[in-house]
Protein backbone atom coordinates (compact mmCIF):
# COMPACT_ATOMS: atom_id res chain seq x y z
CA UNK A 1 0.00 0.00 0.00
CA UNK A 2 2.85 2.32 1.05
CA UNK A 3 4.62 1.79 -2.35
CA UNK A 4 0.84 1.89 -4.25
CA UNK A 5 0.48 5.50 -2.65
CA UNK A 6 3.78 6.32 -6.10
CA UNK A 7 1.26 5.36 -8.59
CA UNK A 8 -1.88 7.15 -7.18
CA UNK A 9 0.46 10.43 -6.42
CA UNK A 10 1.45 9.95 -10.47
CA UNK A 11 -1.65 9.41 -11.81
CA UNK A 12 -3.38 12.64 -9.79
CA UNK A 13 -0.04 14.40 -10.65
CA UNK A 14 -0.59 13.57 -14.32
CA UNK A 15 -4.21 13.70 -14.27
CA UNK A 16 -4.12 17.63 -13.19
CA UNK A 17 -2.11 18.50 -15.52
CA UNK A 18 -4.80 19.58 -17.92
CA UNK A 19 -7.16 17.83 -20.54
CA UNK A 20 -4.46 16.21 -21.94
CA UNK A 21 -2.97 14.92 -19.17
CA UNK A 22 -6.48 13.71 -17.66
CA UNK A 23 -7.17 11.61 -21.42
CA UNK A 24 -3.57 9.97 -20.92
CA UNK A 25 -4.48 8.45 -17.35
CA UNK A 26 -7.70 7.51 -19.26
CA UNK A 27 -5.52 5.70 -21.87
CA UNK A 28 -3.19 4.20 -19.46
CA UNK A 29 -5.67 2.52 -17.47
CA UNK A 30 -7.07 0.79 -20.18
CA UNK A 31 -3.64 -1.50 -20.07
CA UNK A 32 -4.21 -4.51 -18.29
CA UNK A 33 -1.38 -4.04 -16.20
CA UNK A 34 -2.20 -0.89 -15.23
CA UNK A 35 -6.00 -1.98 -14.23
CA UNK A 36 -4.19 -4.88 -12.18
CA UNK A 37 -1.95 -2.30 -10.10
CA UNK A 38 -4.98 -0.09 -9.33
CA UNK A 39 -7.47 -3.12 -8.63
CA UNK A 40 -4.42 -4.33 -6.64
CA UNK A 41 -3.82 -1.32 -4.82
CA UNK A 42 -7.94 -0.67 -4.07
CA UNK A 43 -7.77 -4.41 -2.92
CA UNK A 44 -5.08 -3.70 -0.29
CA UNK A 45 -7.22 -0.76 0.65
CA UNK A 46 -10.55 -1.70 1.02
CA UNK A 47 -9.51 -5.07 3.20
CA UNK A 48 -7.48 -2.38 5.42
CA UNK A 49 -10.04 0.44 5.77
CA UNK A 50 -12.88 -3.02 6.32
CA UNK A 51 -10.36 -4.23 8.79
CA UNK A 52 -9.81 -0.82 10.08
CA UNK A 53 -13.40 0.00 10.61
CA UNK A 54 -13.46 -2.73 12.66
CA UNK A 55 -10.37 -2.07 14.33
CA UNK A 56 -12.34 1.22 15.30
CA UNK A 57 -15.77 -0.31 16.51
CA UNK A 58 -14.08 -2.61 18.84
CA UNK A 59 -12.68 0.92 20.94
CA UNK A 60 -15.95 1.80 21.51
CA UNK A 61 -16.36 -2.08 22.97
CA UNK A 62 -18.62 -3.86 19.63
CA UNK A 63 -17.29 -7.27 19.14
CA UNK A 64 -14.88 -7.50 21.93
CA UNK A 65 -16.37 -10.94 23.51
CA UNK A 66 -15.13 -13.96 22.04
CA UNK A 67 -18.71 -14.99 20.16
CA UNK A 68 -19.39 -11.70 18.31
CA UNK A 69 -15.27 -11.11 17.95
CA UNK A 70 -15.24 -14.09 15.58
CA UNK A 71 -18.38 -12.74 13.92
CA UNK A 72 -16.44 -9.69 13.54
CA UNK A 73 -13.23 -11.28 11.82
CA UNK A 74 -15.58 -12.97 9.38
CA UNK A 75 -17.94 -10.68 8.57
CA UNK A 76 -14.58 -8.49 7.76
CA UNK A 77 -12.87 -11.40 5.26
CA UNK A 78 -16.60 -11.55 3.67
CA UNK A 79 -17.12 -7.53 3.27
CA UNK A 80 -13.97 -7.47 1.68
CA UNK A 81 -14.47 -10.24 -0.62
CA UNK A 82 -17.18 -8.42 -1.67
CA UNK A 83 -15.69 -4.94 -2.07
CA UNK A 84 -13.02 -6.21 -3.82
CA UNK A 85 -14.84 -8.58 -6.39
CA UNK A 86 -17.33 -5.24 -6.98
CA UNK A 87 -13.99 -2.68 -7.65
CA UNK A 88 -12.50 -5.39 -10.12
CA UNK A 89 -15.97 -5.12 -12.00
CA UNK A 90 -15.48 -1.46 -11.57
CA UNK A 91 -12.14 -1.65 -12.86
CA UNK A 92 -12.68 -4.00 -15.98
CA UNK A 93 -15.75 -3.01 -16.89
CA UNK B 1 7.79 -0.08 40.10
CA UNK B 2 7.20 0.07 36.69
CA UNK B 3 8.61 1.78 34.02
CA UNK B 4 8.35 3.34 30.49
CA UNK B 5 10.24 1.69 27.93
CA UNK B 6 10.65 4.32 25.47
CA UNK B 7 12.80 4.28 22.08
CA UNK B 8 14.22 7.12 20.08
CA UNK B 9 12.43 6.15 16.91
CA UNK B 10 8.43 5.71 17.92
CA UNK B 11 6.73 8.70 16.82
CA UNK B 12 5.06 10.39 19.88
CA UNK B 13 7.81 8.25 21.58
CA UNK B 14 4.77 6.89 24.39
CA UNK B 15 2.50 4.05 23.18
CA UNK B 16 -0.10 6.04 24.28
CA UNK B 17 0.54 8.47 22.00
CA UNK B 18 0.97 6.38 18.91
CA UNK B 19 -2.01 4.77 19.85
CA UNK B 20 -3.52 8.45 19.71
CA UNK B 21 -2.08 9.11 16.36
CA UNK B 22 -3.19 5.97 14.51
CA UNK B 23 -6.77 6.20 15.70
CA UNK B 24 -7.14 10.13 14.47
CA UNK B 25 -5.13 9.60 11.52
CA UNK B 26 -7.51 6.37 10.77
CA UNK B 27 -10.54 8.65 10.84
CA UNK B 28 -9.40 11.21 8.48
CA UNK B 29 -8.04 8.47 6.03
CA UNK B 30 -11.30 6.46 5.87
CA UNK B 31 -13.34 9.75 5.53
CA UNK B 32 -11.34 11.07 2.41
CA UNK B 33 -11.36 7.44 1.05
CA UNK B 34 -14.64 7.32 1.25
CA UNK B 35 -15.39 10.63 0.44
CA UNK B 36 -13.51 10.52 -2.78
CA UNK B 37 -14.85 6.63 -3.96
CA UNK B 38 -18.06 8.08 -3.26
CA UNK B 39 -17.40 11.34 -5.70
CA UNK B 40 -15.88 9.22 -8.34
CA UNK B 41 -18.91 6.65 -8.94
CA UNK B 42 -21.45 9.34 -8.39
CA UNK B 43 -20.11 12.33 -10.85
CA UNK B 44 -20.01 11.73 -14.33
CA UNK B 45 -15.54 11.64 -13.97
CA UNK B 46 -14.11 14.00 -16.65
CA UNK B 47 -11.80 15.97 -16.17
CA UNK B 48 -13.94 19.33 -15.85
CA UNK B 49 -15.39 17.59 -12.20
CA UNK B 50 -11.73 16.00 -11.19
CA UNK B 51 -10.14 19.29 -11.76
CA UNK B 52 -12.82 21.36 -10.41
CA UNK B 53 -12.93 19.05 -6.87
CA UNK B 54 -8.83 19.57 -7.15
CA UNK B 55 -9.16 23.60 -7.54
CA UNK B 56 -11.73 24.08 -3.97
CA UNK B 57 -9.46 25.53 -1.37
CA UNK B 58 -11.40 23.31 1.25
CA UNK B 59 -10.66 20.00 -0.46
CA UNK B 60 -7.18 20.78 -1.31
CA UNK B 61 -6.49 21.23 2.08
CA UNK B 62 -9.04 18.06 3.22
CA UNK B 63 -6.43 16.18 0.83
CA UNK B 64 -2.98 17.46 2.41
CA UNK B 65 -4.50 16.79 5.75
CA UNK B 66 -4.75 13.43 4.08
CA UNK B 67 -1.52 13.06 3.32
CA UNK B 68 0.18 14.01 6.58
CA UNK B 69 -1.99 11.63 8.16
CA UNK B 70 -0.81 9.02 5.88
CA UNK B 71 2.55 9.71 7.00
CA UNK B 72 2.08 9.30 10.46
CA UNK B 73 -0.33 6.30 10.23
CA UNK B 74 2.07 4.56 7.71
CA UNK B 75 5.31 5.45 10.30
CA UNK B 76 3.63 4.17 13.19
CA UNK B 77 2.06 1.02 11.06
CA UNK B 78 5.71 0.42 9.84
CA UNK B 79 7.67 1.59 13.26
CA UNK B 80 5.51 -1.28 14.70
CA UNK B 81 5.79 -4.05 11.94
CA UNK B 82 9.88 -3.45 11.59
CA UNK B 83 10.37 -3.21 16.23
CA UNK B 84 8.70 -6.95 15.78
CA UNK B 85 10.63 -8.10 13.16
CA UNK B 86 13.83 -6.79 12.04
CA UNK B 87 15.73 -7.59 15.47
CA UNK B 88 19.28 -6.32 13.92
CA UNK B 89 19.71 -2.76 14.42
CA UNK B 90 21.37 -1.50 11.24
CA UNK B 91 18.97 -3.11 8.87
CA UNK B 92 15.66 -2.19 11.21
CA UNK B 93 17.10 1.40 10.90
CA UNK B 94 17.85 1.51 7.16
CA UNK B 95 14.16 0.54 6.52
CA UNK B 96 13.15 2.92 8.99
CA UNK B 97 14.95 5.40 6.93
CA UNK B 98 14.12 4.62 4.02
CA UNK B 99 10.26 4.89 5.09
CA UNK B 100 10.41 8.04 6.37
CA UNK B 101 12.20 9.63 3.33
CA UNK B 102 9.51 8.09 1.40
CA UNK B 103 6.63 9.67 3.06
CA UNK B 104 8.75 13.05 3.43
CA UNK B 105 8.81 12.91 -0.24
CA UNK B 106 5.00 11.92 -0.69
CA UNK B 107 4.40 14.73 1.51
CA UNK B 108 6.29 17.40 -0.65
CA UNK B 109 4.98 15.57 -3.75
CA UNK B 110 1.36 15.88 -2.69
CA UNK B 111 1.66 19.77 -1.96
CA UNK B 112 3.25 20.76 -5.43
CA UNK B 113 0.28 18.19 -7.13
CA UNK B 114 -2.63 20.44 -5.24
CA UNK B 115 -0.89 23.94 -5.06
CA UNK B 116 0.67 23.07 -8.46
CA UNK B 117 4.05 25.20 -7.95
Amino acid sequence: MFVGVAFLLYGLDLSLSGEEGFARVNELLDSFLAKLIIWGILSALLYHLVAGIKHLLMDMGIGEELKSGRLAAKLTIVISVILIVLAGVWVWQ
Amino acid sequence: MGMAVNSVTNLGRSGVYDWMVQRVSAYLLALYTIFLLGFMLTTDLDYEAWAGLFSQTWFRIFSLGTLIALGGHAWVGLWTVSTDYIKATLPRFLFQAICGTVMFVYVVWGIQILWGL
